[in-house]
């Protein structure tokens, strides 16, 4: 074979040309793109609230911490009222799922029935961080405001990293709660779409797969969140 | 994008994520939620010192972190050439965290003298 029969040769790799590389739909690009930028946002939050926990001496106890269960008991109960966050939140991921798959069946019941589940779990999950919230602000806990010197002794910790731990974790918590309360308007937004028609007329269920991307990206950040602030 | 090429992904990816598939996942990520759990709660210090634990919650939560994103955000079932092309992107981050526990090690032996 000459040169000019090879170059004239049709290629098929993934950069060859003519089409996209990636293969995926537009707006589903879009969003990992989004994802990605938004990952480095929380990335660079983790990443300071590590250093941060390196550089000091002390740290509170996140045992101590977090060991109350809104409304049954204030002590002896580490882990236990995160560990039903964690929960409800993996759980509408699942129902979040549940909504794309029926939606590849054009299933529009099965659609609205698994987005308003998911859309419930994000309440609820929203509901239980400010109960956590209040509980941790009637310690003492509060941006730029810790509690007394026995009490911060008490958690394992001083004056400093008692601060740094009381803003780092309002802000994060915070970032992270403000990205459920718009994936949930999100949703919101999805299913009235959904119940009034437009997928059906449209052909597809494509914009509850890109609401899925985000929603299952705020759930991957809790369980970062969960294991650096809670675990470790 | 052309609503043929749209049809055709949704073939492929009707075939990758089914029901049973999902509930899988789900039980999975819980199972292994409740292994931290137990490490947490069970057990004791004096038998597994505190590095230890710590370095099996980070590698416990990049498995549930693979599941999230390979499964329900369905990654795995992507082009070759998406895949990498977003993962590579996390060098930047792996290198953030070095550089930064670094630096909180350096300000931990200078600052509290």
């Amino acid at each position: 074979m000459d040169t000019i029969a090879k170059l004239d040769e049709i290629k098929t790799t993934p950069w060859a040309g003519g089409r996209s590389p990636f293969q995926i739909e537009y707006g589903k690009l879009m969003m990992w793109f989004f994802l990605l930028s938004d990952a480095f946002t929380f990335s660079a939050f983790l990443i300071y609230y590590g250093a941060q926990r390196f550089s000091k001496m002390t740290w509170p106890d996140p045992d101590l911490v977090f060991q109350s269960i809104p409304g049954i008991t204030d002590t002896g109960a580490p882990l236990v009222f995160v560990g039903i966050m964690t929960f409800i939140l993996i759980a509408s991921s699942v129902t979040m799922v549940l909504a794309v798959e029926a939606g590849h069946r054009n299933a529009k019941k099965e659609v609205v029935w698994w987005m308003v589940a998911t859309i419930i779990g994000g309440f609820t999950f929203l509901g239980c961080q400010a109960l956590e919230w209040t509980h941790l602000h009637h310690e003492g806990f509060w941006w730029g405001t810790v509690p007394s010197a026995e009490v911060i002794t008490e958690l394992g910790a001083d004056g400093v990293s008692a601060q740094q731990f009381a803003n780092l974790f309002f802000t994060i918590t915070g970032f992270h709660g403000f990205h459920v309360f718009t994936g949930v308007l999100i949703n919101i937004i999805i299913l009235i779409m959904t119940m009034a028609g437009v997928f059906e007329r449209r052909g597809h269920y494509l914009m509850v797969e890109k609401v899925g991307l985000y929603w299952h990206f705020v759930d991957l950040v809790w369980v970062f969140v969960f294991t650096f602030f809670y675990l470790v | 994008m052309s609503s043929e090429h749209t049809k055709v992904e949704h073939a492929q990816e009707h075939e990758s994520m089914t029901k049973s598939k999902i509930w899988k996942v789900f039980f999975i990520l819980l199972g292994i939620t409740v292994v931290e759990f137990i490490i947490a709660l069970a057990v004791p210090e004096t038998l597994v010192p505190k590095p230890v634990k710590d370095f099996a919650y980070i590698i416990l939560t990049l498995v549930k972190a693979f599941y999230i994103v390979a499964f329900f955000m369905h990654l795995k079932f992507e082009k070759y050439t998406l895949i990498v092309g977003l993962l590579v992107s996390f060098i930047f981050i792996l290198y953030f965290i070095v550089l930064m526990i670094n630096e909180g090690n350096y300000m931990n032996s200078h600052m509290n003298l």
